[in-house]
């Protein structure tokens, strides 16, 4: 099953000016979700901010009764080596597989460095990386 | 020096019964609009119930927003065939004020200009360099045929690429200018960082947009120039309407074209000389479009004293608006057309915020536009790409560029009662 290997990720709309993550941040240490990895995307005024939490629904709802624009975002996940040469090996994968990116962002979790891949056809993404001896992770696996 | 004297200095017993012909003229001419005929007649006025002047007060006002109603040619008092020019400004919402011009309307246009060049000292020799925009906009044509009906070599350089408008003014030798003021002092800093000078320039008319005294000193200092402060509107032919004569104390109105008077914009009052008020004027002498105590929106007052010049009423610089009307780099725009493009927008709310800045001396204009959480992809390409489709179609209502930041969802101010969306932080300068 392909679908087990796709994550939501939660996209926050956020403005370029100061306290407006720590918003993010209280309003998430408040509603107890822990953040597994994030990223902000910065365009002139604004910027998105992206996270992989453990309770995706809540740090949603919780966002949006604040006011914030949030959205779920279909990612991957591609176990690394966290060692040298750990993003090397996966990244030759990636590009064996033929994969394009859109975005990535990446974090050390316990038992492994994590890759997250935004790329336009998931689907296809995922059997390719698979085919090419790249080890994914479920939703159930980040931490 | 004066263009025409008999009309420049017309005063008392003969000034009155001119304008009194020609209110009554002008009452039987916008007749001929539906607009004004069921307005008059549903008062029972006509040409008849005026007998001076003073008269015109029993008539009802026209306002900016009448004029959207008669999109495009409603408000033309003549067949089409008689119209030979039209010029735009902008409207209050979607679509832009069409006014039109006679044969006739251009040569009294083309008169009040060269009344104007010449009462602050320009003749024939002189070169005149015009610096606005040459389209719809009435400042371009309207100052062109008024120069070169007084005989002045005139230079059609428009606007943009300002080192190469100081090269020709050197190269030309170019004796006087006109532009906006904004402009103006945007040309001083050029010619400043150049390291050089306009040794040839002498005179300056500028106008389009409210510039200060300091501004004044600041481009007379700079630029070895008198700066002359020139009035007008397109709904009154355009630029011309009044303007100021060597004393550069208060701009002379003609009075043998319009009818000025200055009213409380609150109750509709008449006010007396000396008194700060909105300006409201009629037409005297327009064909194609005649306008009866046309609200202009901008606020000033009719100096009390005489003029050293010789010539008749003059009223003081315009002080600000009475309604939230904004001149961006010359161009007027209403907060409400920005207001309509937006509703026009699905991806973003109805709350917006507009901020006026001066950078460089030139006008910036500032759009905050809450996202519609809706509309949110989580995508920051989606978001980029939203902020340039507002920019662009803010482009094309507006003629301007802007900025537009797009801003989280409920975070600008709501307003009870009068929302202050508009939020102007140019200084003086």
């Amino acid at each position: 099953m392909q679908g087990e290997y796709i994550i939501k990720q939660i996209s926050i709309f956020s403005e370029n000016k100061p306290g407006r993550l720590a918003a993010i941040a209280e309003a998430l240490e408040k509603s107890n979700v822990n953040i597994y990895a994030f990223s902000i995307a910065e365009a002139n005024s604004f910027g998105v901010v992206r996270a992989l939490v453990d309770k995706p629904d809540d740090a949603r709802s919780v966002l949006e009764k604040l006011g914030f624009a949030v959205q779920f975002t279909d990612v991957i996940a591609v176990r690394m080596k966290d060692q040298p040469g750990g993003l090397h090996e996966v990244a030759q994968i990636l590009g064996d597989a033929g994969i394009n990116i859109e975005y990535a962002y990446a974090y050390s979790g316990r038992e492994a460095a994590v890759l997250i891949l935004r790329v336009s056809q998931a689907g296809e993404a995922i059997s390719k990386i698979q085919a090419a001896g790249g080890s994914l992770l479920r939703e159930s696996d980040l931490g | 020096m004066f263009w025409n004297k008999e009309m420049e200095t017309l005063r008392g017993k003969d000034l009155e019964e001119l304008q009194l012909k020609r209110l009554k003229w002008t009452i039987s001419q916008a007749e001929k609009v539906p607009f004004f005929k069921n307005k008059l007649r549903a008062e029972g006025l006509s040409a008849d119930s005026i007998h001076t002047p003073d008269d015109v007060r029993k008539l009802p006002f026209t306002y900016k927003t009448d004029l959207r109603e008669g999109y495009p040619f409603g408000f033309f008092a003549v067949p089409r065939r008689d119209i030979v020019r039209i010029h735009t400004t902008s409207g209050t919402t979607g679509k832009p004020t069409v006014v039109g011009y006679t044969r006739n309307d251009l040569a009294a246009w083309a008169d009040l200009i060269a009344r104007n060049l010449t009462m602050v000292g320009l003749t024939p020799e002189d070169t005149f360099q015009n610096a606005v925009n040459y389209g719809l906009f009435t400042g371009g044509l309207g100052f062109h045929y008024g120069a070169e009906l007084m005989g002045m070599m005139v230079i059609p350089s428009a606007t943009g690429n300002t080192k190469r408008q100081i090269e020709m003014i050197n190269d030309f030798g170019v004796t006087s200018i006109h532009c906006t003021p904004g402009y103006a002092l945007h040309i001083t800093e050029v010619v400043e960082q150049m390291g050089t000078s306009l040794p040839t320039l002498r005179i300056g008319v500028f106008g389009a947009e409210a510039w200060s005294e300091t501004m004044r000193q600041e481009l007379e200092s700079r630029l070895s120039i008198n700066a002359y402060d020139s009035y007008g509107m397109s709904e009154m032919f355009g630029p011309g309407v009044a303007f100021e004569c060597p004393e550069q104390n208060g701009l002379h109105i003609w009075e043998d074209c319009f009818l000025s008077e200055i009213i409380d914009p609150k109750t509709g009052e008449t006010l007396g000389p000396g008194e700060k008020g909105e300006l409201v004027i009629t037409s005297l002498s327009k064909e194609a479009m005649p306008l009866l105590r046309y609200r202009t929106g901008d606020i000033t007052m009719i100096l009390e004293d005489d003029c050293p010049c010789g010539r008749g009423r003059r009223i003081a610089r315009i002080m600000g608006r009475s309604d939230d009307m904004l001149v961006i780099r010359g161009i007027n725009v209403f907060p409400s057309q920005i207001e309509h493009v937006l509703l026009g927008i699905p991806e973003v709310g109805d709350q917006y915020m507009v901020y006026v800045d001066r950078k460089n001396h030139l006008d910036e204009m500032t759009i905050d536009v809450e996202m519609n959480r809706q509309a949110f992809s989580g995508e920051l390409d989606g978001l980029v790409g939203l902020q340039t489709m507002i920019s662009r179609k803010l482009h094309d209502a507006l003629s301007l560029r802007t900025t537009v930041r797009l801003v989280e969802p409920g975070s600008l101010p709501r307003f009870e009662g009068k929302a202050k969306r508009v939020v102007d932080r140019r200084g003086d300068l």
